[in-house]
């Protein structure tokens, strides 16, 4: 399959972040795949009249188009006339360039957030009218509307993150070249499940210290993020913390908190993003599927049972008391 | 008198137009266009200031570390947050780490591969650099992309990962290292070495920057084969094309200084700040700094101070053609990057290069890989300093009110924050990124910005569309637009 990567209002982080791939490296993974570049702008050696005359052959039908890879949110201002960003080279808007693209695309996919639901560059005022290429923010429409199908009659992918994982990315390419991924993969926000039926809680180092809400009062403390610096990986969808960043990375094993950077609108939680809102003591937010009354009373109990090594340690930048060794119990 | 437009650009980070004017095989005249507006200044308007950390960083994906040092810096200044030492070390480590691996990627995957273009398969050189950098199927690509993700483990262990880590703080940094993490570190920056010593430099580190000039470099290149090492490919290439003789800049060099906790502790590497104009280094007064709006889509008057800053962008205004502003020291253009940096810092090699001849394709290269060797150097015994167990983050108190301004050098060069703060909310924040000052367009005297002065005179071969040495000047600024049109 080839492949085709555009970018418009974004950053190029995602494409910075899949050079990040690890064993092996992004184009083994490619070679893998059995994908071609047809062309990326940080990769390939074709550029200005070359880039054009290639995207022209795609339009008129003489060069086929498997897989469009959008990056970066749909602008489509000032007034909705897109002249935010005109692609180089053309006075055209990029929106214009996207929505004829796609039109001939196998599969349309939205590499990060921002492709996917407008993301930061939606953030504020949003001064560029961004938006993703089928939503704007929650709601379903976006640039292509929501009727839009690819060739293969799926929506448009959504991989969502800021950054994605560059296995995200991978993974889903995968699948799709391999003729796997169908509809019924995708979740409500047309996320492939495979990475979104997961939540960054998972595998996160600091469950201990959640289990007995043993939590972090200053950046560099080691305890649970999400009573007062929050964090919000209880609620995102995403698998950062088994699938780790950069080697060993994620964002709570860096000591700050899950922004559930993969969600629409995570750009306005409508809160300071490093401290975690409270109604009358309560965390505002509970993690996903926990019933509310469940929780205080969980939260009050474990409060109390906390581990003085626990308790010690959440407010403490290195291990302050070790875990005690237990004796053998067999003789 | 013939235009030629070119776009998209590839192989830069976002995407840039270049119009050139040609008269007799030679550009005339350039205008240098951001065809992206993105409005961060704006979107940053009314947020509490600390969430400037999450947003700032998302300016740019190759420039975030940079982005998220200079807003830290500039909340720091706000708020007299002090730092302890292990947080001013983890924070120059992870700007550090950003830099090194922009630098390899520019000079592998970006600037390298057009020499790797048919147009050149005449030439003596070009079976060997093909062999080498062409791209996505060149050796150098895959290997570079392998060490890459290597050297950016590092960000995994100190910074939770990269672009787009929130863990730089005013008063630190949110990961304090354990001691095996430590440990870790040492073990990725020796893998890094390995790259640098076995494939860029075919020598130990120490040896590239004992050489005390431009005499000493030229011997240290004729003694060994050209194929041992990258470094001595490039120079083999710029000497046959003349890239010396291309894309001369303005001749003012700005840089704001970096690495400034290793400067107090070792001295080691810590580059110094200052401007290089008329043959001196002099003081940097960074009050004289203003941006002209005059050629960009934005609305506004007389060119003001960042502290005082505008951004309201207006897509009709006549006579505009892009998006970037035109940033200007005491009224005058400057070029910034690593080729100012290291003559700035005196760095004996590039010093007499641009005291003699002033910057141009080869210093600009050759300057990026010089610094590439410095930093992995230094980056060692930054990890050594370490003290697990002992802080790494000060808590971040805020005045309702106030001023900061953050400083750093990206990969690109200088970069800026202003920002000011009212009822506990960002009144305003304005950015200057290295590329906004070197792909600036013109000013109200009409001056051209450093890219546009760079690219007059370039020859275009007859029937070239491509005008391949106009890419080799653009590229060499190594640009990033991203940052650019903030």
């Amino acid at each position: 399959m080839n492949l085709l990567w555009l970018q418009s209002g974004g950053c190029g982080g995602c494409t910075m972040s899949l050079l990040c791939a690890e064993s092996p490296e992004l184009l083994q993974r490619l070679d893998a795949a059995g994908i071609e570049l047809l062309w990326h702008p940080s990769l390939s050696e074709a550029s200005t009249d070359e880039v054009l005359e290639l995207l022209e052959a795609i339009l008129a039908g003489a060069r086929g188009l498997d897989l469009l890879c959008i990056e970066g949110a749909m602008l489509r201002g000032p007034n909705g006339s897109g002249r935010f960003h005109c692609l180089a080279g053309t006075e055209t808007p990029m929106i214009h360039w996207v929505e004829r693209l796609a039109a001939r695309s196998r599969y349309t996919l939205a590499i990060g957030t921002c492709a996917a639901f407008g993301g930061i560059t939606a953030g504020g005022p949003n001064p560029t009218e961004a938006c993703g290429l089928q939503f704007d923010g929650a709601h379903a429409g976006g640039l292509l509307g929501s009727e839009y199908r690819s060739a293969a009659g799926l929506p448009v992918i959504n991989v969502a993150g800021c950054p994605t994982h560059p296995s995200w990315v991978t993974d889903t390419l995968s699948a799709i070249a391999l003729g796997e991924l169908d509809a019924g993969q995708l979740d409500a926000l047309a996320r492939p499940k495979m990475l979104s039926n997961q939540l960054v809680h998972h595998g996160c180092p600091r469950n201990e210290f959640y289990e007995f809400k043993a939590s972090a009062e200053q950046p560099s403390d080691l305890g649970c993020l999400m009573e007062h610096l929050g964090c919000l990986g209880t609620q995102a969808h995403a698998d950062c913390n088994i699938r780790l960043w950069n080697g060993n990375g994620s964002c709570t094993r860096g000591g700050y908190a899950c922004i559930n950077c993969t969600a629409p609108e995570f750009e306005e939680p409508g809160h300071a993003f490093q401290r975690t809102p409270h109604i009358a003591g309560i965390p505002v937010g509970l993690p996903t599927d926990m019933p509310r009354a469940w929780f205080i009373a969980l939260a009050s109990l474990s409060k109390a049972a906390t581990p003085e090594r626990l308790r010690q340690n959440a407010v403490s930048d290195h291990i302050a008391i070790a875990p005690s060794i237990q004796k053998p119990k067999g003789r | 008198m013939k235009t030629l437009v070119l776009g998209p650009f590839n192989r830069v980070e976002g995407d840039l137009e270049v119009r050139l004017e040609i008269a007799d095989g030679r550009v005339a005249s350039a205008r240098v266009r951001s065809p992206l507006y993105r409005g961060f200044e704006q979107i940053l308007h009314g947020k509490e200031p600390l969430d400037a950390l999450v947003i700032v960083p998302r300016v740019c994906g190759i420039c975030s570390v940079s982005q998220s040092v200079a807003a830290a810096r500039a909340l720091a200044d706000l708020g007299d947050v002090p730092m302890p030492r292990n947080g001013a070390l983890a924070t120059d480590l992870v700007l550090a780490c950003e830099n090194l691996a922009d630098h390899l990627s520019h000079f592998y995957l970006f600037f390298m591969p057009d020499f790797a273009r048919p147009v050149y398969a005449g030439e003596p050189w070009h079976p060997m650099i093909e062999r080498r950098f062409r791209a996505l199927t060149g050796t150098a690509s895959r290997a570079l992309i392998r060490a890459r993700a290597e050297l950016l483990q590092l960000m995994g262990t100190l910074a939770g990962k990269w672009p787009h880590s929130l863990s730089l703080q005013p008063g630190g940094s949110t990961k304090p290292l354990q001691p095996q993490e430590r440990l870790r570190l040492i073990t990725i920056l020796a893998t890094v070495r390995d790259f640098l010593e076995q494939q860029t430099f075919g020598d130990r580190l120490e040896a590239v920057v004992a050489l005390e000039g431009e005499r000493e470099l030229a011997a240290w290149a004729r003694s060994a084969p050209v194929e041992q090492g990258d470094l001595r490919r490039f120079l083999a290439v710029s000497d046959a094309l003349g890239l010396d003789r291309l894309g001369p800049g303005p001749g003012r060099l700005m840089s704001v200084g970096s690495f400034r906790r290793a400067r107090d502790a070792t001295g080691a590497a810590g580059f110094r700040a200052g401007l290089w104009s008329d043959g001196q280094v002099r003081a940097l007064d960074l009050t004289q700094v203003s941006e002209d709006l005059s050629a960009s889509w934005m609305r506004g008057g007389e060119p003001l101070h960042p502290s005082r800053g505008v951004t309201t962008p207006d897509a009709d205004k006549p006579g505009a053609y892009s998006w970037c502003k035109a940033p200007r020291l005491a009224g005058q253009p400057v070029e910034v990057g690593a080729v100012a940096r290291q003559q700035i810092d005196g760095q004996p090699i590039i010093r007499d290069l641009v005291t003699r001849d002033g910057t141009n394709v080869h210093n600009r290269v050759l300057a990026r890989l010089l610094e590439s060797a410095r930093l992995l150097i230094a980056m060692e015994s930054w990890v050594r300093e370490l003290e697990p167990g002992r802080p790494f983050c000060e808590p971040t108190e805020l005045p309702a009110e106030g001023e900061g301004v953050g400083l750093t050098e990206a990969a690109r060069g200088s970069l800026g924050h202003w920002l000011q703060v009212r009822h506990g909310r960002l009144l305003n924040y304005q950015i200057i990124a290295p590329t906004t000052w070197n792909f600036s367009p013109r000013d109200a005297q009409d001056t051209p910005g450093p890219l546009e002065q760079a690219l007059v005179g370039a020859p275009v071969r007859p029937g070239e569309h491509t005008a391949i040495a106009a890419q080799h000047i653009v590229r060499s600024f190594d640009p990033c637009m991203a940052c650019t049109v903030h």
